[in-house]
């Protein structure tokens, strides 16, 4: 009887050897089933199902706004994409948020990280999610977009049948990359900052406040009049929209500012999650 | 199996965990004993992959956490039950589980069963379980993947009388199964209700661990002296075996041997008695009073040799 006591307790040897004996080793989790989990993880929970409820109900909303409101001349396939695609843009990377900083703020990382402790793959099927999510989401959209623009086709006549598919395939697909790029911008908060509120808020700042703050810098500083386009992204992202291509130049500031909103902090954000202690 | 050797964690100066080494044996239950903030939940993050230590190891089957391909077919882990999503039911959380080990999805409803949640209440969500709810919930997931170990952070938290005893009955099928349980609990009457062995961890460090048995009924003297380093250095000088917590020595002396060596120290005696058992739970209650007084939870100055 001592409390001083600092040698282990130690096993006998056959009992060690006949529990690793005993021991059925199963294969590693595949990358499949975490991303069928993570899939359902997104819309299983009160907030995730809201955000997805409230993103159909904006694209359609958006769809009877455009034919209740606009005159018929702008009804076109063009005009509900932009309309269906504005809520969208605001709401999709929310997804990205819930999945990643909603482990954190619900503390359900921790059983999460137990369960597939090597972390690095549960935040690889996260992201496979919310690319998929871009993916599904534009589909969606598209043939919300092609449907609302069907029957404005047959409420307008045939007079206006010509101007009605207007978005060329180029256009469409860039406008897929503008929603992947707002997906990673919300990733990548996530990821760094680890709290649902902070990066839905650092998000909404990224994407309203931050392009308002640079011209408005630009306006009065001049060394930051020619850098604005290289470093600020919203910007950027939106050289991404239109029926005109962005040019060579559209394009790598597009990179650069990949670079350093999304590539870089996410590097970072990424080594550091691997190995932050979860509580 | 579990093997934490020479575990150290700090965080700035502070270590939170100090050099523990201890071993959890198949077929047995380690209870982890110590007050709030003694290291426990730090050793168990640690040991689950959870956290990374500062230098030592922590193995279970003679693996590091993090290097179980599927640890939840192999280790049952519960660290807090309200670690869980407030906006899934029950059964969601189950169910996660269930796919993320590819499990056939009829488990779901047997651990349901097992640790007594009915449909109804698995359809709430995890926002309005209670507490003991939500351990009997962590339990479900814990046990969900038929594992050979179990890592329980107080379990027995939010639990009724009724629940505890049948936590502990599952733990005890458990390990007589040939599992290995290890928990932790701040409170000396669980361990010593369940637990075959025990380890006593205060300020980060090891204080005491063996057989229950052993440390309960332990054999032996205590005295109660002002000047108990003296006493305790005395007994050692005299061949016996002393520890010393605050103002009260424990020995492997005889009473007359300890009066006659007290005596001849010149050291009045406050107390002396054959210490029945008393050893662990004046230890635990001189530990919890440490730790309640002084912050940086210094463990108490041992003297005398190991066990």
């Amino acid at each position: 009887m001592t409390s001083t006591t600092t040698s282990p307790a130690t096993a006998s040897p056959t009992s060690g050897t006949s529990d690793v004996a005993r021991r059925r080793v199963p294969g590693p989790v595949p990358f499949g089933r975490l991303v069928g989990v993570e899939v359902r993880k997104t819309g299983d929970t009160r907030s995730s199902r809201w955000i997805l409820l409230a993103l159909g109900l904006l694209a359609a909303g958006a769809c009877a706004v455009v034919l209740g409101f606009m005159p018929s001349e702008t009804w076109t396939y063009g005009t509900f994409l932009d309309q269906i695609s504005y809520p969208l843009a605001l709401g999709i990377p929310m997804l990205a948020v819930l999945s990643v900083a909603g482990e954190w703020g619900q503390r359900s990382a921790l059983t999460t990280f137990t369960l597939v402790p090597r972390r690095g793959r549960v935040v690889a099927a996260k992201a496979a999610v919310a690319a998929g999510y871009v993916v599904v989401t534009m589909a969606l959209a598209f043939g919300l977009a092609a449907l609302c623009t069907l029957v404005a086709g047959a409420a307008a006549g045939d007079d206006a049948a010509s101007v009605l598919w207007d978005v060329p395939v180029g256009q469409q697909l860039r406008l897929v990359l503008f929603m992947a790029v707002a997906m990673a911008v919300g990733f990548t908060l996530a990821v760094v900052l680890r709290h649902t509120a902070a990066a839905m808020v650092g998000y909404l700042l990224i994407a309203l406040v931050l392009p308002n703050l640079s011209s408005l810098l630009a306006s009065v500083q001049d060394w930051y009049r020619d850098a604005a386009p290289w470093v600020e992204i919203t910007s950027a992202q939106y050289n991404l929209l239109g029926p005109d291509a962005p040019t060579g130049e559209q394009w790598a500031q597009l990179g650069t500012t990949v670079l350093l909103w999304i590539v870089l902090p996410l590097t970072l954000g990424v080594r550091r999650l691997l190995r932050v202690e979860i509580r | 199996m579990i093997t934490i050797d020479a575990l150290t964690k700090r965080y700035g100066d502070f270590a939170a965990v100090d050099d523990v080494s201890f071993t959890a044996r198949p077929g047995r239950v380690t209870g982890f004993l110590g007050p709030n903030g003694a290291g426990k939940s730090t050793t168990l993050r640690v040991l689950t992959g959870l956290a990374t230590p500062t230098s030592g190891t922590a193995t279970v089957l003679g693996h590091r956490f993090a290097d179980l391909p599927d640890p939840g077919h192999e280790v049952g882990v519960l660290l807090d039950a309200s670690a869980q999503h407030g906006g899934r039911t029950g059964r969601e959380t189950l169910v996660l589980a269930q796919r993320t080990m590819g499990l056939p999805p009829t488990r779901v409803d047997d651990m349901l069963d097992l640790v007594g949640l009915t449909r109804a209440e698995a359809a709430r969500r995890v926002r309005d379980y209670s507490l003991g709810m939500r351990q009997r919930l962590g339990i479900a997931t814990a046990l969900l993947g038929d594992p050979q170990v179990l890592v329980l952070d107080e379990p027995a938290n939010g639990l009724d009388p009724a629940g505890i005893r049948w936590m502990r009955d599952l733990l005890r099928t458990f390990a007589d199964d040939g599992g290995t349980v290890l928990l932790s609990s701040h409170l000396l009457a669980e361990i010593e209700a369940i637990a075959d062995d025990i380890v006593v961890i205060g300020g980060g460090r090891i204080v005491a661990s063996g057989a229950s048995e052993e440390l309960l009924s332990g054999t032996g003297t205590l005295v109660r002296a002002d000047d108990a380093a003296v006493l305790a250095a005395a007994l050692t000088d005299a061949g016996h075996q002393a520890t010393r917590t605050d103002d009260v020595v424990l020995t492997d002396a005889a009473l007359t041997d300890a009066g006659h060596v007290a005596f001849r120290a010149g050291i009045p005696v406050t107390e002396l008695r054959a210490a029945d058992g008393a050893g662990l739970e004046e230890m635990f209650l001189e530990l919890t009073a440490t730790t309640q007084r002084d912050a940086t939870g210094a463990a108490p100055a041992p003297t005398g040799a190991a066990a």
